[in-house]
């Protein structure tokens, strides 16, 4: 996971050599604001556009930046001649300076102060406090809710369906590798079916924890090790955010105006962070992440026992990756809308819960909400776990039947 | 009795798949399970496992009704047999007899005999996928024994073998026998059901049609056959054969005659002797009983009717 982060800014740090750029500005007016560095050099070119082509190709530059003498009298056009396609980089940061110097051309030709510019630009901000019963005050954010509740329900989503699958493929290898029936016959099917549950379930958690681990261990040395890249590469996210150049490490000043953000705008998020009540988000996180895949990983397993191979699985995933697709789908309608009659609804049905409800928590969800659909979600997994039951039982012992819904209808009224 | 099965019922939907059948296993026996495919046979293995429970009847053994521990002193070694593909053998073979309670130290000691005694030490450490049909067969077979079961079900227990393993298994079958096992003994070589099996036990369509001693069965279903080696003439005899006999075969060679009689009820062998001997000389008299496998058919046959 940490690689998905490191990766690309490892990439992007590596393989670059100085490029250098010719810059031919019949203007005048740009070339001293290009300034060098490691990446990047402006050198003058011959004046003439013919020869400056010419010395292109002999002197192996990387680019020829030619800036004609404008018709009117502001200049806003330029050509990059190269042997190759010039890079979005350099086009973007020359982009970036010569716009930058055009408008503050324009701005002294019409007689504004680029400060008094700078304190038009205005930002809006609203603060959203939550108040409950006892007229308790907190400050919340909408942004900050949002990130935590799909954060943990499309973790709790791939959980399921990573290690719910994994249960049906050890329930379909224990079938067709024909050792079931000799394990059957020093276990019984119900201690082997929620054996497998719970041994994936702790091998899902070991590697989740894994990752978490790695991931906070690598992102952290990364950071260490990496500093100054890292200042600039963030920098060169900040000024892309302020519609400037994208080059990593050009010290460009930009109109950060984003940037910085009223003071008490950071206090408020800080606010709102502390506000979030982690102890309650965490003890629901894990108890949905645990009983949604236990209630599912029945089913798959299941699923896993009624059939011969892999492939006769589609028939039978369907009901199970409905309702998982329809809470992950409607996931994005509810956060918009975490208090509706539909967000209510989906929390409380034990199929949807582990997912809908998780998106809802981070934006205040009273006690007996949480309460019954947790209690709904332990019967559904009893309900699913004595389902699957059933039908396990059954199916591992079943070869070469075309299994249909009515076959498993009447497993589930076997006697034992 | 070590095992016994009394008036066992099971019902799937739509189907009986044993009605009313009983066995009883006795002490230090090879007990033959019988029985055409889809009689039942699978079934009832499956209910002396607690695999599945009947719907009627009750299960005894060692002369008390049956528990669920009685399954660390059962082992079974079911027709359609596999093992993990991805598991190391000697990894999987202490894991399934620690299934059967054995302690790990003693699961390994137990293991690397048994591994030394069928030659496959050097399998310890390779993967399951790697070894042929006829080895995983080996590691399945040293599975099922691992823990000394008092009574070990073996459902066609040769299959997948060649005629040396074959040899190997039987005789360390009877040598189970011998230390005080009882074995059920599932299959339809009844070349090696007359070879072994003490008991035996014929089921078709659900029901228990032959039962009893591999000997006495036989006796019963001889048909009182006797085949004959003389010198004379063929037609001579054949002429003047009595009402009680009749000629089933005969073939020359030699100079002398071999030939099958049959014995109408009623008459013994000594008329067969007499009439013989009163033109021709005899030089050799055996009687001939059934094959197992002439009883087989003969009997699902007739139930089946």
């Amino acid at each position: 996971m940490a690689s998905i982060w490191i990766v690309p800014i490892y990439l992007s740090s590596i393989g670059q050599e100085t490029k250098i750029i010719s810059v031919l500005d019949e203007t005048g007016v740009f070339f001293d604001h290009f300034t060098d560095d490691e990446t990047m050099q402006f050198v003058q070119a011959v004046p003439q556009l013919k020869a400056a082509k010419e010395n292109l190709n002999k002197m192996g530059n990387y680019a020829l930046l030619y800036i004609p003498k404008p018709d009117l009298h502001v200049p806003n056009t330029a050509i990059i001649y190269s042997e190759k396609q010039a890079s979005l980089d350099v086009k973007n940061y020359i982009k970036g300076i010569m716009k930058k110097e055009i408008e503050a051309q324009k701005l002294a030709l019409h007689g504004i102060d680029p400060e008094l510019l700078l304190s038009i630009k205005t930002n809006v901000f609203i603060s959203s406090i939550k108040v409950d019963g006892s007229g308790k005050e907190e400050k919340s954010s909408a942004e900050i809710s949002m990130a935590v509740g799909m954060f943990s329900s499309i973790l709790i989503y791939f959980f399921i369906f990573l290690f719910g699958a994994q249960v049906m493929r050890g329930v379909i290898e224990e079938k067709t590798s024909r050792i079931i029936e000799v394990v059957i016959s020093s276990v019984k099917p119900f201690q082997l079916m929620m054996g497998k549950i719970i041994g994936i379930a702790l091998v899902g958690f070991t590697q989740f924890m894994l990752w978490v681990i790695l991931t906070s261990t690598l992102i952290f040395g990364f950071q260490y090790v990496y500093q100054d890249d890292l200042k600039a590469f963030q920098n060169s996210q900040i000024t892309e955010t302020a519609g400037q150049g994208l080059f990593p490490t050009a010290p460009v000043e930009t109109e950060n105006a984003e940037v910085q953000a009223p003071d008490e705008n950071i206090g408020f998020f800080i606010d709102a962070l502390l506000a979030i009540d982690y102890a309650v988000i965490l003890g629901s996180f894990l108890f949905y992440f645990l009983g949604g895949y236990l209630l599912y990983a029945a089913l798959f397993a299941a699923v896993g026992s009624a059939v011969d191979s892999e492939a006769d699985t589609h028939q039978f995933m369907m009901p199970i990756t409905i309702p998982l697709i329809l809470s992950i789908v409607m996931a994005q309608f509810i956060i918009t809308n975490p208090h509706g009659p539909v967000a209510f609804w989906m929390s409380m049905f034990p199929l949807t819960s582990p997912i809908i409800m998780m998106i809802r928590i981070p934006f205040g969800v009273p006690y007996w909400e949480i309460l019954t659909s947790g209690i709904l979600l332990i019967i559904g997994f009893i309900f699913t776990t004595w389902l699957a039951s059933k039908i396990y039982r059954t199916g591992i012992l079943m070869y070469g039947k075309k299994v249909n819904y009515k076959e498993l209808w009447k497993w589930l009224f076997y006697k034992a | 009795m070590l095992f016994e099965a009394k008036q066992i019922v099971k019902r799937y939907s739509g189907h009986t798949a044993l009605d009313g059948v009983s066995i009883a296993v006795p002490e230090q026996s090879i007990f033959g399970l019988l029985g055409p495919n889809g009689a039942g046979k699978t079934s009832l293995i499956r209910i002396i496992n607690q695999i599945t429970g009947p719907d009627e009847g009750e299960l005894f053994f060692e002369g008390r009704k049956m528990q669920q521990s009685d399954i660390y002193r059962i082992g079974y070694l079911p027709e359609e047999r596999g093992l993990y593909k991805k598991m190391k053998v000697g990894e999987q073979a202490v894991y399934l007899a620690q299934l059967k309670g054995l302690s790990k130290a003693d699961a390994i000691r137990e293991l690397k005999v048994w591994f030394e005694k069928f030659d496959i030490s050097n399998w310890w450490d390779k993967k399951v996928e790697e070894l042929s049909k006829g080895m995983q067969q080996k590691v399945q077979f040293i599975v099922t024994i691992i823990h000394k079961p008092k009574l070990l079900i073996f459902d066609e227990p040769f299959s997948g073998f060649d005629p040396i393993n074959v040899q190997l298994l039987k005789k360390e079958i009877l040598n189970l026998r011998k230390q005080g096992a009882s074995i059920i003994f599932s299959t339809h070589n009844m070349a090696s059901v007359e070879e072994i099996c003490d008991h035996i036990s014929l089921i078709n369509q659900s029901k228990t049609i032959l039962e009893g001693k591999v000997e006495t069965i036989k006796n019963q279903f001889k048909a009182n056959i006797y085949e004959v080696e003389w010198l004379g003439q063929f037609e001579q005899m054949k002429s003047n054969l009595p009402s009680f006999l009749k000629v089933l075969d005969d073939s020359h060679s030699n100079g002398s005659n071999k030939t099958k009689f049959q014995i109408e009820k009623g008459s013994k062998p000594n008329d067969l002797m007499k009439f013989l001997l009163a033109d021709f000389e005899v030089l050799g008299l055996k009687e001939i009983l059934p094959s197992m496998d002439e009883i087989f058919i003969q009997s699902v046959n007739a139930s089946s009717k």
